[in-house]
């Protein structure tokens, strides 16, 4: 292990835990002030105590989040300090954004939404939360135009030693940015609508609030319905940005070896890198790739054979995390759709089947967000900025192997042991169920004690 | 181009000024948590005065970190390298004070809320001892060359960058014990000011030997010696210091937390106005310093980013003087236990 390996391992723990906490803030601040406004425009008790409930976990979830973001910030700089001198003209600049623009009103408005409640009216408290919301969509929005630029570098010139920025415009409407922040942000969507549903079927399987739960549940059910369709959309829609800009990403993905013509899909594959071949190959649709990726049926793809191997990214976690995560995303439509029929329109509390699915399938899209993000950063290997900059020339010079361990190692204890803690909280407060007590939660303006 | 480095300079030092001024306090008063706070319903208050605006007082560190990566890339990229392990610790430290203040709450345990307790304080000692001993090696210049860095955590911790790292532990303590003076009621508003007045001379002496040894480990002064005017700076400095005690005698906790604010935001500027043009001098290689004019982003950059902080830098002041004027309110322990929200 060398301090490259090293590092390159702790960005990939340290962005996958951060990665735990992000999706869910991102569309649980949503529902929750979806929430929140159906209680101010309608006075209806139960949305307040759905702000409450679902606003607890949405809390206890994005104290983690918040915190470990910060760690993303300086490992640029702390481990990857060729990188950052390299590229810091440009890719600076939404990081720096990000902050401005984003984290600060987070940050305000989030406190003023926790302690606020009996010191505010009503609509500002729930303005409060939209302006969360709205903040964090907004974060992900530039994070994602720095990851796009890592994807498909534009609006830069290479001058004085450096990457320097000549074309703002063309970075923040680089479509490998925007079309990444788009699948992101319905991906969170979609690990809030299941986080919602799960823990609502568990309630349900129960017996337990039944009113407040159904309610939850078609909320978020209908919510996940648009969520998982615009994820796919949009998944498809960015695969067909990396076959147009990323050659040796999309066909890792597909595994295709030989350049080619109307590229058939084969359904069932299975990659022998070594030989550069497939070692299985079987029940092919014939000319989909060509027709997915181009919108045309005999469009030529290129194959990792036109690549030097040492310019190819591994083959076998791209194509398998790229599966694996279409094949889930699929998963989910279908889920969505029978939560939403079943919940619009049967007896959703005696549906135990779909219930029980629901409760099993909490974890099943955080799991899609991981396997999203090895497809998309395995998938750019070796570059760290695609055909501009190789991941082991971004490394920091001057940083020891034993620095690397020992961040390394603490790191991964650190994060493990408030991993638990957090998980273990956002358990015990999802199973306690909602606080029916209001008395507290009602007080007029002004009144303080 | 020279204009927009050096803008760029000023408000590189304004935000890490504004950083100190706001998370001092916070980290002052989670220093001072078990000690002022003797019952569990007295910590409980001290974290609800904290509590709504701890966080959008951290992105000011965020922000400057993201600044120094736009505006001066190359020192953000060697800075946070050479500086790697004091890093590493912070960012842990500050990971364990965010959480706490969430955590804590959530369980009614003794040992929990101990447990938590204990890392409120270590959460906050640790960032304001590492920021003063990182920037007091910074002033000093760090040993590197053209050929690298060639320090470790071990000789970050020289005699001058502890008196610094000391100096921001006593400034940010005498802080956040008149933020809780103001912020609290009763016992707990009386015991804080207890504290702060007596910590002040002890910040008094550390100051007096930072001023007098920073003259001797650092190059600060020369600044001052080539342009005596500026001298108006520290003088302000020590006034606004002296301040903090005469607003305390006379039983105004509020004009004395004002008074420490200023005296943060004139203390980092005092050390910013010393290190121009560098942002990092090397004590090894004059020629290896990192100024201003060898690190900066490209004009071009530089201009986006000083129209985006022009935009939104005044906003961004105008909320947060909407949000914590909500919060104005002293926190009383009654209101705590009515409120079942409160953490």
């Amino acid at each position: 292990m060398d301090v490259l390996t090293l590092s390159r391992l702790q960005f990939a723990i340290t962005s996958m835990f951060h990665f735990i906490f992000v999706p869910l803030t991102l569309g649980l601040s949503i529902l929750t002030a979806f929430m929140e406004t159906r209680y101010v425009m309608t006075g209806d008790a139960t949305y307040l105590k759905m702000t409450k409930f679902w606003g607890k976990l949405f809390l206890i979830n994005f104290a983690l989040g918040v915190v470990t973001g910060i760690t993303m910030e300086f490992q640029f700089g702390m481990n990857w300090a060729e990188y950052s001198r390299y590229v810091g003209d440009i890719f600076g600049a939404p990081l720096a954004i990000e902050a401005t623009v984003a984290f600060f009103l987070e940050s305000v408005f989030i406190g003023l939404w926790i302690f606020g409640w009996n010191k505010v009216s009503k609509k500002v408290h729930a303005l409060a939360i939209w302006l969360v919301a709205l903040a964090t969509n907004l974060s992900a929005l530039w994070i994602l135009l720095a990851n796009g630029w890592m994807q498909h570098p534009v609006g830069y010139v290479l001058r004085n030693g450096r990457a320097e920025m000549v074309d703002f415009m063309a970075m923040i409407t680089n479509p490998d940015g925007i079309l990444k922040f788009a699948h992101q942000l319905t991906s969170g969507y979609t690990v809030a609508s299941f986080f919602v549903m799960g823990v609502s079927a568990w309630h349900l399987l129960r017996k337990n609030e039944t009113d407040f739960f159904i309610r939850s549940f078609r909320i978020a059910a209908t919510f996940g319905l648009f969520s998982t369709i615009a994820v796919g959309l949009f998944g498809d829609m960015s695969a067909v940005e990396v076959a147009k800009v990323q050659p040796t990403k999309f066909a890792a993905m597909e595994s295709i070896w030989e350049s080619k013509r109307g590229v058939g899909m084969n359904l069932l594959l299975l990659p022998d890198p070594p030989n550069e071949c497939n070692s299985v190959e079987g029940i092919c649709v014939p000319n989909a790739v060509s027709l997915l990726a181009f919108h045309d049926p005999n469009a030529l793809v290129k194959g990792l054979k036109e690549f030097p191997p040492e310019l190819r990214p591994p083959v076998l976690p791209t194509f398998i995390s790229f599966r694996l995560m279409a094949g889930l995303g699929t998963f989910f439509i279908l889920a969505a759709l029978a939560a939403t029929i079943l919940s619009r329109w049967g007896k959703i509390e005696n549906q135990k089947l779909l219930l029980n699915l629901c409760l099993y399938s909490i974890p099943l899209p955080y799991l899609a967000n991981f396997l999203g993000w090895t497809v998309a950063e395995v998938g750019r290997q070796p570059w760290i900025v695609y055909g501009v900059m190789k991941t082991s020339d971004g490394i920091s010079k001057s940083v020891s192997l034993s620095q690397v361990i020992g961040s390394l190692v603490g790191f991964t204890l650190l994060y493990g042991f408030l991993g638990v803690i957090d998980i273990y909280l956002l358990a015990k407060f999802a199973r306690k169920g909602p606080d029916n007590d209001l008395s507290t939660m009602l007080k007029p303006r002004g009144q303080e004690a | 181009m020279m204009e927009l480095q050096i803008t760029w300079f000023i408000l590189w030092g304004v935000l890490w000024a504004v950083y100190f001024m706001l998370d001092g306090f916070v980290m002052g008063a989670g220093i001072l948590h078990n000690l002022i706070g003797k019952s569990d319903g007295d910590k409980r208050v001290m974290i609800n005065t904290i509590g709504p605006i701890w966080e959008g007082n951290e992105v000011w560190l965020v922000t400057a970190g993201g600044v120094t990566f736009a505006a001066f890339p190359t020192t953000y990229a060697l800075m946070f390298s050479y500086l790697y392990s004091a890093l590493f610790i912070l960012l842990c430290a500050l990971i364990v004070r965010g959480v706490s203040y969430e955590f804590r709450s959530k369980e009614d345990h003794p040992l929990w809320r101990k447990g938590w307790d204990t890392a409120i304080t270590l959460g906050n000692f640790l960032p304001a001892l590492l920021f003063g001993v990182a920037f007091g090696n910074i002033f000093e210049g760090l040993p590197m060359d053209s050929t690298g860095y060639h320090g470790s955590l071990l000789s970050l911790l020289n005699p001058y960058g502890l008196l610094t790292g000391l100096l921001f532990v006593s400034l940010f303590a005498v802080h956040g014990a008149l933020y809780l003076t103001v912020k609290t009621t009763g016992e707990l508003s009386r015991r804080s000011q207890a504290v702060a007045d007596k910590l002040w001379p002890g910040l008094l002496l550390v100051a007096v030997a930072f001023l007098v040894y920073t003259n001797f480990a650092t190059r600060l002064y020369d600044n001052y010696l080539a342009h005596p005017l500026l001298m108006v700076v520290p003088l302000l400095a020590v006034v606004f210091l002296l301040w903090i005690k005469i607003f305390s005698a006379m039983g105004k906790p509020l004009a004395a937390f004002a008074s420490s604010s200023l005296t943060i935001l004139m203390v980092v500027g005092t050390a910013m106005t010393g290190l121009f043009p560098n942002l990092i001098p090397s004590s090894i290689d004059p020629a290896s310093s990192l100024t201003l004019y060898n690190s900066s982003s490209s004009r071009y950059t530089l201009k986006i980013m000083l129209l985006v902080v022009g935009v939104f830098v005044p906003i961004i002041i105008g909320y947060k003087i909407w949000v914590y004027r909500i919060f104005r309110a002293p926190v009383s322990e009654d209101e705590v236990l009515a409120d079942k929200q409160a953490y």
